[in-house]
């Protein structure tokens, strides 16, 4: 596979602030790359480099294997879909598409001929005379695809364009974009700060933190084996445990909590026993109310705190005097647990194989904050 | 209840009705009417006053009279030109260059000589231009000029004259509009490709033509109504449509011709304004906003 786009030890600095540090990637030809982190993390910086509106302070950008430092962003292969779409309210639907072939000095019948097309592809057939005010936000986000797609740019840069639809719109356009990206094979960089986002648009996700990438994975490999305490927490949802690692004379490792409750640790990489630790462990790998006989699972005593019930997505909030906050427990849809009320006590379990370790770090996601 | 409520909204709008009508009436409207009818008069063979129409006649066979009429307008329209080709690129550089602590000192730059009236700013640059002025001292002194030059007293110091005194109701209107241009259309046109030029020719100047028509309008009606101005640093040849009006009124002292004269001057305004609107597809009541 050809590199579409490959960036190397990019970083930038505002005055004393490093925004972006030493961030390295490559992209597949053809492939749906993310980049996800908290707001203030770099990542529109980052992206506005690779579309030439800032210059790096050091490293390299290179298209197709073409160095793209010190060329202005109307030179370079690559076109960026803006936060809130920046389409041009002065002209109609068909020569805002037409804008960019326009300035590339194409007639104008031929120009709008493939604006038709595109219009097509998008799903807009017709809609060439209609006024950008016209639109609603949904026709809006594919006009603003269709006006860079019809450039036929080596990399389609995208900054978070969903942010500004409403939940529903916004899910519906999430798979729209991986299908449109799918159809028409070109690549796509995209940078957000949704995780789901992220996660179910994209062939590769990069986790930025601090100007700094902690992890270039698989959404699946970011969610089931995540790289840092800070990924383990930022890509999807986690219950934490702080306490000891210990190690058995069998060579098992366990955490010793503060409420000097041990439970066995799973996945245990470059930590040394009698380290401070997080583990992390999946809602939906907890069970509720184990069977006895299951052997080998941690189990804790708990008080359901309240029942969010979310459909396919319903959860349970319980509180342990073993853990600093409140866990959450995903609550399978089978009717098997509606007797569950608040204020009960329940049992819950999970196999340690699927928990994560990490060195304990003191970063906190926003629930904790 | 009802009646007495009803009663003061009567007595509130005329509190505030009256002076302003009164205001237009007496000393706009009235005075228009009456120059208007003036306008249709002048002494027959028998040094009688009657209808006629050679006030505007007269205009049309003494060449002096449209000579300075066309040249009045025409130099106008440069004028308002001028200044609309520094006016954007100030407005521009202020609205989405400078920091905004800068902002406000460059607003005030431009505010501050319209602090004084027109003619001390009139009598200001032409200390700066004249033969022993400061302008002159300093070329002499840097050796790029052998001797004094006079600067003043033609048609491109008048200009110079027009366009500094005017700049202003050219540029406030505009930072008005630019300031409500999104960055990042100008960014994404980058993007998707375009130069400089077409970024202004396509993106700002579109978006800020409500600005731009309205800065044109005052800055013309301006120009076009000048007196001190062309008078004082315009050379002896530099004549203007408003100072054969003045010679109509003050020399001649032939009122009724004056009138006519003024009132060919608001004609030829107005029908301007009507094209440059029409020709623009700009809405009135959207330039005046």
């Amino acid at each position: 596979m050809q590199i579409a786009l490959s960036v190397n030890n990019v970083t930038k600095n505002f005055g004393d602030f490093r925004a972006v540090d030493r961030v390295s990637f490559d992209v597949e030809d053809g492939k749906f790359f993310s980049i996800l982190g908290p707001s203030g993390c770099g990542k529109t910086t980052l992206l506005r480099m690779i579309a030439g509106f800032y210059e790096p302070s050091a490293g390299s950008i290179e298209i197709r294997g073409k160095n793209m430092l010190g060329l202005e962003p109307n030179k370079r292969p690559v076109n960026l879909i803006f936060q809130h779409l920046a389409l041009f309210p002065m002209m109609d639907v068909k020569d805002n598409i037409a804008f960019g072939l326009r300035r590339r000095g194409e007639r104008r019948k031929k120009a709008y001929k493939k604006v038709a097309d595109m219009l097509e592809r998008v799903g807009l057939p017709g809609f060439g005379n209609y006024k950008i005010d016209q639109l609603s936000g949904g026709q809006k986000q594919r006009v603003a695809i269709a006006r860079c797609l019809v450039l036929e740019p080596l990399v389609l840069l995208l900054d978070e364009p969903l942010g500004a639809l409403d939940l529903k719109l916004r899910e519906h356009m999430k798979v729209e974009l991986k299908e449109l990206q799918a159809q028409v094979g070109t690549t796509f960089v995209y940078i957000t700060h949704d995780q789901s986002e992220a996660m179910v648009m994209s062939d590769h996700v990069a986790v930025m933190k601090d100007g700094q990438f902690e992890q270039i994975d698989t959404p699946q490999n970011l969610y089931y084996n995540p790289a840092s305490s800070f990924v383990a927490q930022f890509v999807g949802e986690n219950n934490k445990f702080v306490g000891t690692l210990e190690k058995s004379p069998a060579g098992r490792y366990a955490v010793k909590l503060e409420s000097s409750q041990k439970i066995f640790a799973g996945k245990v990489e470059k930590l040394e026993p009698g380290q401070r630790v997080e583990l992390f462990a999946r809602p939906e790998s907890m069970i509720i109310n184990p069977e006895s006989e299951l052997e080998d699972i941690n189990v804790l005593d708990v008080e359901v705190k309240s029942i969010l019930f979310d459909g396919g997505n319903s959860r349970l909030l319980v509180k342990s005097e073993h853990a600093a906050g409140e866990l959450i427990v995903a609550l399978p849809q089978n009717n098997m647990y509606d007797d569950i009320k608040p204020k009960d006590n329940i049992r819950i379990g999970w196999h340690p194989a699927g928990s994560v370790c990490f060195e304990n770090t003191g970063i906190k996601t926003y629930a904790e904050l | 209840m009802l009646n007495s409520s009803r009663i003061n909204i009567r007595w509130s709008f005329f509190v505030f009705f009256i002076p302003v009508f009164l205001w237009l009436m007496l000393l706009f409207i009235l005075p228009n009417i009456e120059l208007f009818r003036m306008s249709f008069f002048g002494m027959d063979n028998y040094g009688e006053m009657d209808f006629t129409l050679d006030n505007y006649t007269v205009f049309f066979q003494e060449p002096v009279y449209w000579l300075t009429f066309l040249r009045t307008v025409g130099y106008s329209l440069t004028v308002t030109l001028l200044v609309l080709l520094i006016g954007l690129p100030v407005a521009f550089y202020i609205t989405k260059v400078a920091r905004l602590r800068l902002t406000g000192l460059l607003m005030i730059l431009i505010l501050v000589p319209f602090w004084v009236s027109e003619i001390v700013r009139v009598y200001g640059l032409i200390l700066l231009m004249r033969e022993s002025g400061i302008l002159n001292k300093l070329l002499v002194t840097l050796g790029i000029w052998d001797k004094p030059i006079e600067m003043l007293y033609n048609d491109a110091s008048m200009i110079i004259g027009l366009v500094y005194t005017t700049i202003l109701f050219m540029i406030v209107p505009i930072i008005g509009v630019m300031d409500s241009l999104d960055d990042a259309l100008i960014e994404a046109a980058y993007d998707l490709g375009a130069k400089k030029l077409a970024i202004w020719w396509e993106i700002i100047i579109p978006h800020c033509m409500p600005g731009i028509m309205s800065g044109c309008i005052v800055v013309f009606m301006l120009v076009l109504g000048n007196y001190i101005t062309p008078s004082l640093m315009g050379g002896k040849y530099s004549l203007w449509f408003t100072q054969q009006i003045y010679n109509q009124f003050i020399a001649y002292l032939n009122w009724n011709r004056g009138a006519a004269f003024g009132f060919l001057l608001l004609l030829i305004s107005s029908v301007i304004i009507w094209l440059a609107l029409k020709l623009t597809r700009q809405k009135l009541s959207a330039v005046i906003k």
